[in-house]
C-alpha cells in the first residue's frame, strides 16, 4: 500500500443500527494489529464509535463555522443582505438586521455583497472535534453540538482535519452518517470504496436499494455486508446478484455477537470466522479501490 | 386531537416494528405520519395504496445556461462549496454539491444562470390495512433538507386527522438529533422513546432525550431486546427514574420481530403471546399518559 495515501474506505448503511458502527470498529482494530490506521466517526449526530475504544486523548477542538455578524454602526439598512439570503438566515427588524446562525449555510453572500462592509462572517461553534490514540490505532470523531441542524459543516471540517493530520496512514475508515441525503453524501463523496452494511430483512432490502441508488449517483466503487446473516430472508443476497453487486461477506445472527456489542466490546477476536470475513473485507476494498485509482 | 412520537435516537432499536404495532392497535383512529423520510420503512407493514401522490420540492440548485456564459469564472471565485467547475473549457454546476444558496447567480455578470426548483423527494397520502390514513414519503437522492419534508408529512397528517376527527396521529420519528428530528418533535403530546441494553443505546438515549427536554414534551421510554443485557438495562431504568420518564416496558430479544417483518406483518397481528400482551398494554397507556 503505497501512493496516494491514505486508502479511504466508507462503511455506511440505509439506516442506522444495521450494525455500521460494529463493522467498522471491527475492522479498524483489525487492521490497528499490523498497519497504523484512522477511523473517523462522521456520524456526528450519534457518534459512537468512540464507546468501543479506550485511547488516550491527544488532541480536541472547537469546531466552527462561518456566520454574519451585523455591524450596527457601518450598517446603512439597505436591505440588500435580506434579500440575497436564500435561507432566511437575515431578516430586517425595524431599524436592525438580525441573524439566525441554525439557518444559515455558511454562502458569504449577505457579507460579501453588503456595500457597507456591516456583515463581516465569524467563526461560531457547532460542534467538537476529538482524536484518540491506543496502540496504531488513531481514533478521530466529529459531535455536533445539541440543537445545531447542519451536519455538513462538522464532517466537512473533522475530514479536512484527518486528511491534513493522517496523510501519512495507510488506511482511513469513515463511519458514515445513515440515509441518503446530505450528510451521507458529504461523507461518502471522496472515499476510494464504499461498505454498504445491510441486514437480510425486508427493512434491510428496501433501505439498502436506497443506499445503492445514493452510490450509483455518486458512481462510487461499493460493495456490501450482509449483517444478522441468517435471519429474515434471502431477498438481499438475491437482490445483490441480480443487480450485479458484490457481497463481501455476511455475518452471522448470534446473540453473542449481540450481547458483546451491548457492553461496548469488540467481537472479531472471539469469532475466527469474522476475523476471516475482516481479511476478505479488506483485501476487497483493497483491490478495488486501487482498480478505480489507476 | 393527541400527537405522539417514537424516536430513537439510533436506528435499528425496533421502532418501526413498534410503531406500526401502535398504529394497528389503535386502528382507524390513528392517523399514521411516516416521519423517518430518510429510510422510510412504514410502508413495508402497512400495506399502503398510494392513494395520492406528489412531487415535493425543497430548495434551489443553480443551473448555468452556456448560451450566455462569456467564461469570467467568477461564479467559481465565489461558491463556497466547490460546486462549479469547469469541464472541457465549460463552467458546469454539479448538482450534488451545490447547495442552491444562489450567490452565484446574483454575481453572473450575463445573468445567465438560474436557480431551478429542486426535487427533494415525493408524497403519499394512502390507505392502509389499519382502516385509516398514513401520510408518508420518500426523500429524494441527496435532497439537502429533510427537515422541510418531515414537516410537511406531519403537517398533512395533522389536517387529516383534524378533518376526519381522528382521536391520534402517530409518528414515526426520524433518527439522530438534527434538523429532521426536530421538525419531528415539535408540537407532539407525548413522546416514545425505544432504546436497546448496549452502551450505544443508553449514550443515544441521553442525546436525543436532551431534545425532547428542550420541547417540555412528557416521555415513556421502551426498552427492546432488554435481555440481551440486563446490567445495561438496569442503568437506563435508573436514567429514567432520575429524569422522571415513564419506564413503558421491557420487550425480550425476539427474532418474531423479523419472522413478521418478512411477512409484511406487525408484531400484534404475527404474535399472540407475550409480546402482544406487553405492546398493548403500552399502547393503552402511551393513549393515556398523551390525553392527560
Ligand atoms: S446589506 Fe449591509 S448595509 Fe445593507 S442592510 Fe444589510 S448589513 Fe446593512
Ligand atoms: S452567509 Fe449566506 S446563508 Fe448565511 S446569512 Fe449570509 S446569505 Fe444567508
Ligand atoms: S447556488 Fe450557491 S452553491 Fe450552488 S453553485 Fe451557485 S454559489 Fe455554488
Ligand atoms: S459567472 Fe456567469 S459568465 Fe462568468 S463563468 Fe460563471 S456562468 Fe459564465
Amino acid at each position: 500500500m503505497t501512493d496516494p495515501k491514505p486508502l479511504k474506505i466508507a462503511i455506511a448503511s440505509g439506516k442506522g443500527g444495521t450494525g455500521k458502527t460494529t463493522l467498522s470498529t471491527n475492522l479498524a482494530a483489525y487492521i490497528a494489529e499490523q498497519h497504523e490506521v484512522v477511523l473517523v466517526d462522521l456520524d456526528v449526530e450519534e457518534p459512537n464509535s468512540g464507546l468501543f475504544f479506550k485511547g488516550e486523548l491527544i488532541h480536541e477542538e472547537a469546531i466552527f463555522k462561518m456566520i454574519p455578524q451585523w455591524d450596527e454602526k457601518k450598517c446603512t439598512l439597505c436591505g440588500i443582505c435580506t434579500k440575497v439570503c436564500n435561507y432566511h438566515a437575515v431578516i430586517q427588524l425595524g431599524p436592525s438586521i438580525l441573524v439566525f446562525p441554525e439557518l444559515c449555510h455558511s454562502c458569504y453572500a449577505c457579507s460579501e455583497l453588503c456595500p457597507a462592509a456591516a456583515l463581516p462572517m465569524i467563526p461560531k461553534k457547532t460542534g467538537m472535534l476529538r482524536d484518540f490514540q491506543t496502540g496504531k490505532l488513531h481514533f478521530v470523531d466529529g459531535r455536533l453540538d445539541i440543537g445545531e441542524e447542519q451536519a455538513v459543516p462538522l464532517i466537512s471540517k473533522t475530514k479536512k482535519y484527518v486528511a491534513h493530520k493522517y496523510g501519512h496512514v495507510s488506511i482511513a475508515i469513515f463511519d458514515s452518517p445513515p440515509g441518503t441525503s446530505c450528510p451521507v453524501m458529504e461523507a461518502t463523496k471522496d472515499a476510494d470504496f464504499v461498505i454498504l452494511v445491510t441486514e437480510p430483512t425486508p427493512f434491510g432490502l428496501h433501505d439498502l436499494s436506497l443506499a445503492v441508488e445514493t452510490m450509483r449517483a455518486l458512481h462510487k466503487p461499493f460493495g456490501v455486508v450482509v449483517n444478522r446473516y441468517g435471519i429474515g430472508n434471502d431477498e438481499v443476497i438475491t437482490y445483490c446478484r441480480e443487480e450485479n453487486i458484490p457481497v463481501l461477506a455476511k455475518i452471522p445472527n448470534n446473540r453473542k455477537i449481540a450481547e458483546l456489542y451491548s457492553s461496548g466490546k469488540l467481537m472479531y477476536q472471539d469469532f475466527p470466522e469474522i476475523k476471516k470475513s475482516l481479511s476478505q473485507i479488506l483485501e476487497y476494498c483493497v483491490k478495488e479501490a486501487k482498480g478505480g485509482r489507476a | 386531537m393527541k400527537e405522539i412520537v417514537v424516536i430513537s435516537g439510533k436506528g435499528g432499536t425496533g421502532k418501526t416494528s413498534i410503531t406500526a404495532s401502535f398504529a394497528m392497535l389503535g386502528g382507524a383512529d390513528v392517523v399514521v405520519a411516516d416521519c423517518d423520510v430518510d429510510a422510510a420503512d412504514m410502508h413495508l407493514l402497512m400495506q399502503p395504496d398510494y392513494n395520492f401522490a406528489d412531487d415535493f420540492y425543497s430548495g434551489e440548485v443553480a443551473y448555468i445556461d452556456q448560451s450566455n456564459c462569456i467564461s469570467c469564472g467568477k461564479c467559481v471565485d465565489i461558491c463556497r462549496f466547490d460546486a462549479i467547475s469547469v469541464k472541457k473549457k465549460l463552467y458546469v454546476v454539479d448538482p450534488i454539491s451545490c447547495e442552491g444558496c444562489g450567490y452565484c447567480a446574483r454575481v453572473c455578470p450575463t445573468k445567465t444562470i438560474v436557480n431551478k426548483n429542486r426535487l427533494a423527494g415525493k408524497w403519499f397520502i394512502s390507505k392502509i390495512k389499519t382502516g385509516s390514513i398514513m401520510v408518508h414519503a420518500r426523500l429524494g437522492i441527496g435532497a439537502d433538507n429533510s427537515g422541510k419534508l418531515v414537516a410537511k408529512v406531519k403537517n398533512e397528517a395533522k389536517e387529516i386527522a383534524l378533518e376526519e376527527r381522528k382521536g391520534f396521529i402517530l409518528v414515526d420519528g426520524s433518527p439522530g438529533i438534527g434538523c429532521p428530528v426536530v421538525s419531528s418533535l415539535s408540537g407532539a403530546n407525548f413522546v416514545v422513546l425505544v432504546t436497546e441494553p448496549s452502551v450505544s443505546g443508553l449514550h443515544d438515549l441521553k442525546r436525543v432525550y436532551e431534545l425532547v427536554k428542550k420541547f417540555n414534551i412528557k416521555a415513556g421510554c421502551i426498552i427492546n431486546k432488554a435481555d440481551v443485557n440486563p446490567g445495561k438495562c438496569a442503568e437506563i431504568a435508573q436514567f429514567l427514574t432520575e429524569n422522571d420518564i415513564v419506564h413503558l416496558t421491557d420487550l425480550p430479544y425476539d427474532e418474531n420481530f423479523t419472522r413478521a417483518m418478512v411477512l409484511g406483518q406487525t408484531m400484534v397481528e404475527y404474535d399472540h403471546g407475550k409480546l402482544n400482551e406487553l405492546l398493548t398494554e403500552s399502547w393503552e397507556n402511551v393513549k393515556k399518559l398523551s390525553s392527560g
